[in-house]
């Protein structure tokens, strides 16, 4: 349903993305993985149309996403770090997302009102918790059943009950058959929601395969230790690149 | 577009900044208006006030919206609306507010104390002023990841249109002032949205007998219909060019 094509990013000297290929087809759902700066949320950016790659295309449900717009109402994004304007009522930044849909007419108000958004509608976002914003993003990228689901770092600030309320969702849509993609740095979880495992480091694909195939490659029965093991790799090659550099 | 438009105004309108810069105009031509009751004196002193003032607070409260409106732009660039659009609805609320502040505060006191045409004129150059320096802050916002930054940026552009630039075109006439002059200082002047603006309100009051030869060489080009038409179209480029550059910068920005 996404496909990445040969993308390739620079910020400025630094080389984030490298002839970056990847497909994601739905009714999977996959955990992106990789250590801090490893252009995760750069991919994601990218996908949504934030960051304008450098060269490549994505195809999404079989488009281009170059000069297009409309099919970002297909994805439901939630941010690392949800950044809202100061003086916009929780109620009113609901209205104003179901407004700039006007297409959509049924909204999944599940996750707000489990999360207890609805009591809080009039509340201003800048006095709102880290937490709470996250639960707000996290009802906004349900709110409109999209077909894809965008997650970058969910559970980071919820408290237990709300992983749990948001894992459950997960399940949920995962269940009906929509394409997810999480990056988490908590492994557990991923090895909860997700059945393929894709790797990134330094900007390439390191790894891109079902979970099972992992244990299996790594030899390990956990899907934790297996990733430990994968991080492992990944270094041990950087090393042997640095060991040949000095000859 | 609209709904973008609109939640941009209700957001800028909610900041207490509109309010504050309205009133600051309002008392500035209040008291204007009590000192004289010559209309021309009036206008020209309004004139003076509004050149400086308005670049300086357009440049300033432009840049300072943008950057403090970056979440809301992020969050509507990941929704399925156009960029052009999520640009274009941040950039004219700014210029309406501006806008408004202006014909509200010098519209005010001229309806109270009565108006003519010159200063019915000067309240479209400080509404040109407005959106040139506006345009102007958003390129300076959108080249730069920095507020403070682009905050000098604008600044250095008030600076030059403001200051720097009078005492160059000053430099030049007063070195070259063996040869005509009528004919380069007025392409100079095109190349000044702020003097463009001063020397349009002069031709409208009558002290450019003041100014020699070159004054009356203005006064014959301004006065004339071609002239009208030719210095209103270089102010129409002058509103233009920057908001363009901006948006061309911002369609191929990463946030």
């Amino acid at each position: 349903m996404i496909s990445v094509q040969q993308i390739h990013k620079k910020f400025g000297k630094l080389e984030v993305l490298k002839d970056f290929n990847l497909e994601f087809k739905s009714g999977k759902s996959y955990a992106l993985m990789g250590p801090n700066g490893s252009g995760k949320t750069t991919l994601i950016k990218i996908i949504l149309g934030m960051v304008i790659p450098n060269a490549g295309d994505i195809l999404v449900k079989g488009k281009s996403i170059k000069g297009s717009y409309s099919y970002r109402s297909d994805i439901g994004y939630m941010p690392q770090i949800g950044r809202y304007p100061d003086n916009i009522k929780i109620g009113q930044l609901f209205s104003m997302m179901q407004d700039m849909r006007p297409e959509i007419k049924k909204y999944d108000m599940a996750l707000a009102t489990e999360f207890g958004l609805m009591d809080l509608l009039d509340k201003p976002m800048h006095t709102l918790s880290g937490g709470t914003r996250q639960k707000v993003s996290a009802s906004l990228a349900f709110m409109f059943c999209p077909d894809i689901l965008i997650l970058d770092e969910p559970t980071a600030g919820l408290d237990p009950i709300a992983v749990e309320i948001l894992k459950n969702k997960i399940i949920q849509e995962r269940e009906k058959g929509k394409l997810i993609l999480i990056t988490s740095h908590i492994l557990s979880e991923l090895d909860e929601l997700t059945n393929h495992a894709i790797y990134i480091h330094e900007g390439k694909v390191f790894f891109n395969d079902t979970t099972e195939s992992l244990k299996d490659i790594t030899g390990e029965s956990k899907f934790t230790t297996a990733i430990a093991r994968l991080m492992e790799w990944s270094l041990k090659k950087k090393q042997i690149k640095t060991e040949l550099s000095h000859v | 577009m609209f709904k973008l438009l609109k939640y941009a105004l209700y957001d800028i309108v909610k900041s207490r900044f509109a309010l504050l810069y309205t009133l600051f105009m309002v008392l500035v031509a209040i008291s204007i208006y009590q000192v004289s009751e010559d209309m021309s004196k009036v206008s020209l002193s309004l004139l003076n006030i509004m050149l400086m003032i308005v670049p300086l607070i357009s440049a300033i409260f432009a840049t300072t919206h943008f950057f403090n409106n970056l979440e809301f732009t992020e969050l509507m660039l990941a929704q399925p609306v156009k960029r052009r659009d999520v640009f274009l609805s941040q950039i004219l609320a700014v210029m309406f507010v501006l806008s408004l502040a202006i014909v509200i505060g010098f519209g005010v006191p001229m309806i109270l104390w009565g108006a003519d045409s010159s200063v019915l004129i000067l309240l479209g150059i400080g509404i040109g002023l407005s959106v040139v320096f506006a345009g102007l802050a958003f390129l300076a916002s959108v080249m730069t990841r920095d507020k403070a930054k682009a905050i000098g940026i604008s600044l250095s552009f008030w600076i030059y249109f403001s200051l720097v630039y009078d005492g160059f075109v000053l430099y030049l006439i007063y070195s070259l002032a063996d040869y005509p002059l009528e004919k380069p200082t007025l392409a100079l002047v095109f190349l000044n949205p702020v003097d463009l603006g001063r020397i349009i309100m002069l031709m409208q009051l009558d002290i450019s007998a003041l100014m020699g030869y070159t004054g009356a060489f203005f006064q014959d080009f301004f006065g004339s219909a071609k002239g009208i038409l030719l210095s209103s179209a270089v102010m129409f480029i002058w509103m233009i060019l920057p908001v363009s550059a901006a948006m061309r910068v911002f369609k191929r920005k990463d946030f």
